[in-house]
């Protein structure tokens, strides 16, 4: 294993010469140029006709002079973006371990039921009457996600995590002030993802950072510290981003309530409990689940998502609109703040939801079973420790002990090497892997995050630690230009950042001297 | 289970490696009165056949828009999507991705992601525009968040042409997130005189055009009268196509524009997932939501490009940033994208034009009917008509004969007795003759 990890360290040295070729691609290295710069008027990429003689009332509002937009026909559009296809990295190429993200397969069978024209085509303001099945869907997700959590109410419209995390803090808000009891702090662990200091900032709480103990854990005795009557929430990940289990958290759960205070649970990492733990059982009041993650519906390249809310009885009061209700005639829609639905927060998102994700969620659960999504956890948590024991010699394990589906390192192998945490994530670019997530969690030093997920077979996770332990070996070999020079074999070498935010170019421009230069290339 | 590659013997040889005995010994840290020792109650797993079969029940218990004469709009529109755009965005390489954090092997999103923000720049004319937000309800309360920190400001004026659904998202986000909307009454074909209510304690007014009820309006004069009290002007677009047809709000003076983008490559969806298209002037770039890519250059002086401006957003600023916004619509964005590169600019602008067309045609139809009346002085693609009797029973009989007539304000506005005789009606390029042929019949048999 050891030689044939060597030879697949094999790179080119940083400053070997870039061959030149006259057509300017090398092999599969293609280099391709802006839609912008492949206009040639005359061009379309549609056929459409000419709509016959009308008289226009546009209110004498027409759009006078060219748009500016570029022309095109099918065949370039297909290419060019076949081609851009062939300049990322995804699940589908290769193991993904970006801690924190839960990059796992997604099924094809999801893709093809959620393009059902009886799914896919049809309007949210139809007569609810011809959208019965579509009710249906997003009950039966409902059941599902219910059962799972133990939770007894669930807000399925926020479009992400984030604004799932934004949905549940404002119902707290809103429970906490129906009780007259307004409170202004909200409690967030050092460790906690961006989005939840940036969510309780959003809806006017003060954030009070809470600091983890030395097992990568909440410090309960500093949480309780805090905790006191103008304390609105705690928001806690669990399983944390450390990917540990808050041991604790029946007890911060109790802490958390006779203060009075609502216990938020971030679900991201809900991917390694399901089918073994459900939330409520851990006195949680509220929790954002991301579909994308769990329940597999595809990143896109950076969305869309879908982050339901899970809600206690407590606050289910309080579920933003709309609401889907068993009524007289069936399942019905409540659009509006009138009858029970008075105390809702309002409104969040436009219509009722990502349709689209419910659909993929449903068939992905629908698939696995009670039984399956069990041992999507297990294997998950199982992928995770057989990496972490397989890397932890090589790299320095955070915290000692199980994980539970992703295994926090961070660069203290590295000390004194010169070879940073962004260094060693760009030296596996050239060994043909994404990066795991770097940098975060914030309270370790150079931060590895590394979930593999549960679709990650054992000779998957094999190949990947050999991979990584040779650059452990080529670092604590001070092998430096490797590093630095890292990643020669990607499609770009590392982007100048700095120079992008100094002097943004944030659309392309006909006179841009940047664009000309690299469309004369 | 289909999706887990992990057989009986990994799993044991595996939990030797990490030297455990079992898989419980792994989820140890778990509290004991929280383990769950059986399975939940739930269904077990199911094949493909099966899992197809439960949700085309499903999906058959609905009616297809493209299966009858379809005629609603109200901020989400039926448009043809070419068959290229949805075989490119099922490339593993655009769906299964993430985020581009790694830009060197994320050129791809990267590259289409400056290409989806040039393009909604060209549309709005404005000088940036974001990698998206969730939708254009979203976006629209964003909107009105950043002018209130450019304007050190916290009092938005809503126009009552706003979408109800935006308005609402807004008004909850005042609500909790701490700024006041004064917003005035939905009266289609009404002037609304705006500019009375601005103040200097006025950090924007947001006003849509074409506006909910599908009538259009020149934003110049408020344009003046905002900047006059040193408040911004946000414009919202729902019908993102509108601006092959009519004049971009970026002439009219706006200084942000939220719209909503599925019309262009996403299909209905019931409602989600949507694309929230956000755009600016370069002077509030810095307090802008969201993700942008910016063009730089790699360690070889190639042009390449890399999320940019990071220190606006909430990984980086935690509770200062400027949104929260993490996921966005990514992949809708690129359906956008390529929709529009296919249209090119003789497509756009021809498909704006067949979209008005019909919406003309189908108006000439409807206001030939008795005692039914256009309520638009002007429209793209949709309008209000004003019927002799309450909307929504009218649609519910519609559906019966199985067109799907429009929406009954009623239903968006259930608490304004005035509004409920007014029906929301729009047409796309996707209406053939025979569509309006039935829908004009159907309306005949069902009016009083
Ligand atoms: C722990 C955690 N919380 C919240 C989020 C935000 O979720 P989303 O990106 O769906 O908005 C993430 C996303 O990466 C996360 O990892």
């Amino acid at each position: 294993m050891n030689d044939w990890s060597q030879a697949l360290s094999l790179h080119t040295p940083a400053a070997a010469p870039i061959a030149v070729t006259f057509s300017g691609n090398r092999a599969l290295q293609i280099e391709e140029r802006l839609i912008f710069e492949q206009d040639a008027p005359g061009r379309c990429g549609v056929d459409l006709p000419e709509p016959p003689a009308f008289r226009p009332c546009l209110a004498g509002l027409e759009r006078r002079g060219p748009v500016g937009l570029p022309s095109l026909s099918e065949p370039q559009v297909i290419r060019h973006f076949t081609r851009l296809s062939q300049k990322n990295y995804a699940i589908d190429s290769g193991l993904y371990p970006l801690g924190s993200c839960t990059m796992k397969h997604n099924p094809r069978l999801n893709e093809k039921l959620a393009r059902l024209p009886g799914l896919a085509d049809i309007h949210p303001l139809q007569p609810v009457s011809t959208v019965r099945g579509a009710l249906e869907l997003i009950d039966t997700l409902s059941r599902w996600l219910k059962t799972l959590t133990g939770m007894p109410a669930v807000a399925l419209s926020p479009g992400a995590g984030a604004h799932g995390e934004l949905c549940g803090i404002m119902t707290i808000r809103a429970a906490l002030e129906a009780r007259g009891d307004p409170r202004r702090r909200v409690l967030v662990p050092e460790s906690a993802h961006g989005t939840n200091p940036a969510t309780a900032a959003a809806c006017g709480y003060a954030v009070d950072p809470v600091p983890a103990n030395a097992q990568g854990r909440v410090d309960r005795s500093a949480l309780e510290r805090k905790l006191g009557p103008d304390v609105a929430a705690l928001m806690l990940t669990n399983p944390n981003t450390c990917g540990l289990f808050e041991n604790e958290i029946v007890e911060i759960a109790a802490a958390v309530h006779r203060a009075g205070a609502f216990f938020y649970c971030d679900g991201a990492k809900f991917n390694a409990i399901v089918g073994r733990v459900r939330p409520a059982d851990l006195g949680i009041d509220c929790m954002h689940l991301n579909l994308h993650k769990t329940f597999s519906t595809p990143h896109g390249g950076g969305g869309p998502g879908s982050g339901p809310v899970m809600l206690a009885a407590s606050l289910a009061p309080y579920a933003p609109l709309p609401w889907l209700v068993l009524g007289q005639h069936g399942l019905e829609l409540v659009e509006h703040k009138a009858g029970a639905a008075e105390t809702a927060i309002g409104r969040l998102k436009g219509f009722h939801g990502q349709m689209g994700m419910f659909v993929r969620a449903l068939a992905y659960m629908l698939s696995h079973g009670a039984d399956g999504l069990r041992q999507v956890a297990e294997d998950a948590v199982l992928n995770a420790n057989y990496l972490r024991v397989l890397l932890e010699r090589d790299l320095s394990l955070s915290f000692p002990g199980p994980c539970m589906h992703e295994v926090l390192f961070d660069d203290r192998f590295l000390k004194d090497s010169s070879i940073t945490t962004l260094d060693f994530a760009k030296a596996l670019i050239d060994e043909g892997y994404h990066p795991m997530t770097m940098y975060f969690p914030l309270i370790v030093h150079g931060a590895m995050l590394i979930e593999p997920t549960e679709t990650e077979s054992k000779a998957s996770l094999d190949e990947f630690a050999a991979v990584v332990k040779s650059l452990a070996a080529a670092a604590r070999a001070a092998d430096v230009a490797r590093f630095h020079s890292a990643p020669s074999l990607a499609p770009r070498r590392r982007l100048d950042e700095t120079a992008a935010a100094r002097k943004p170019v944030l659309r392309w421009l006909p006179a841009s001297p940047a664009s000309g230069a690299v469309a004369a290339q | 289970m289909r999706y887990l590659p992990l057989t009986e013997a990994d799993r044991a040889a595996m939990l030797k490696t990490i030297g455990v005995s079992s898989i419980d010994a792994l989820f140890a840290e778990v509290p004991a009165a929280a383990r769950l020792d059986g399975l939940l109650d739930l269904p077990l797993a199911q094949g493909e056949i099966e899992v197809e079969r439960a949700i085309s029940h499903m999906a058959e218990r609905n009616i297809v828009a493209g299966s009858v004469p379809f005629f609603i709009g109200g901020g989400a529109y039926r448009h043809h999507v070419p068959a290229a755009v949805d075989h490119l965005i099922q490339r593993g390489e655009f769906l299964t991705s993430y985020t581009p954090y790694q830009p060197e092997i994320s050129q791809g999103t990267l590259q289409y992601l400056f290409e989806f923000q040039t393009q909604v720049a060209l549309l709005t004319s404005m000088e940036v525009a974001n990698a998206s937000l969730y939708d254009g309800a979203t976006a629209c309360a964003e909107a009105v968040m950043m002018a209130n920190r450019v304007t050190g400001r916290k009092r938005a004026v809503l126009s009552g042409g706003l979408h109800p659904h935006y308005r609402d998202v807004c008004a909850t986000y005042a609500e909790f997130v701490g700024f006041d909307v004064v917003a005035t009454d939905p009266q289609p074909g009404e002037d609304e005189s705006l500019g009375q209510l601005i103040d200097n304690t006025t950090s924007c007014v947001v006003v849509q055009s074409p506006d909910f009820w599908g009538e259009l309006s020149d934003q110049s004069e408020l344009a003046r009268l905002c900047h006059e009290k040193g408040a911004l002007l946000v414009v919202v677009v729902t019908e993102i196509l509108s601006l092959g047809a009519v004049k971009p709000p970026g002439e009219m003076g706006a200084d942000i524009v939220a719209a909503e983008g599925q019309s262009l490559g996403n299909a209905l969806n019931f409602g989600g997932p949507y694309l929230g298209l956000f755009a600016s002037r370069d002077k509030f770039v810095r307090q802008m939501p969201g993700r942008l890519v910016g063009e730089t250059v790699d360690a070889e002086g190639r042009r390449g490009w890399v999320l940019t401006l990071s220190t606006r957003e909430q990984h980086i600023r935690r509770e200062r940033a400027t949104s929260n916004i993490c996921t966005n619509s990514g992949l809708c964005a690129l359906a956008f994208t390529i929709h529009l590169a296919l249209l090119g600019e003789s497509g756009f602008v021809r498909l704006a034009r067949l979209n008005h067309a019909a919406a003309v045609r189908l108006a000439e139809r409807i206001e030939r009917l008795p005692a039914v009346r256009l309520v638009n002085h002007s429209f793209f693609n949709e309008f209000t008509v004003r019927l002799p009797c309450p909307a929504a029973p009218v649609v519910e009989a519609l559906a019966q004969k199985r067109v799907l007539g429009g929406i009954p304000i009623s239903r968006l506005y259930p608490d304004r007795p005035e509004l409920a005789d007014l029906l929301l009606v729009a047409a796309t390029e996707t209406a053939t003759e025979d569509d309006m042929d039935r829908f004009e019949q159907a309306l005949r048999e069902v009016l009083p």
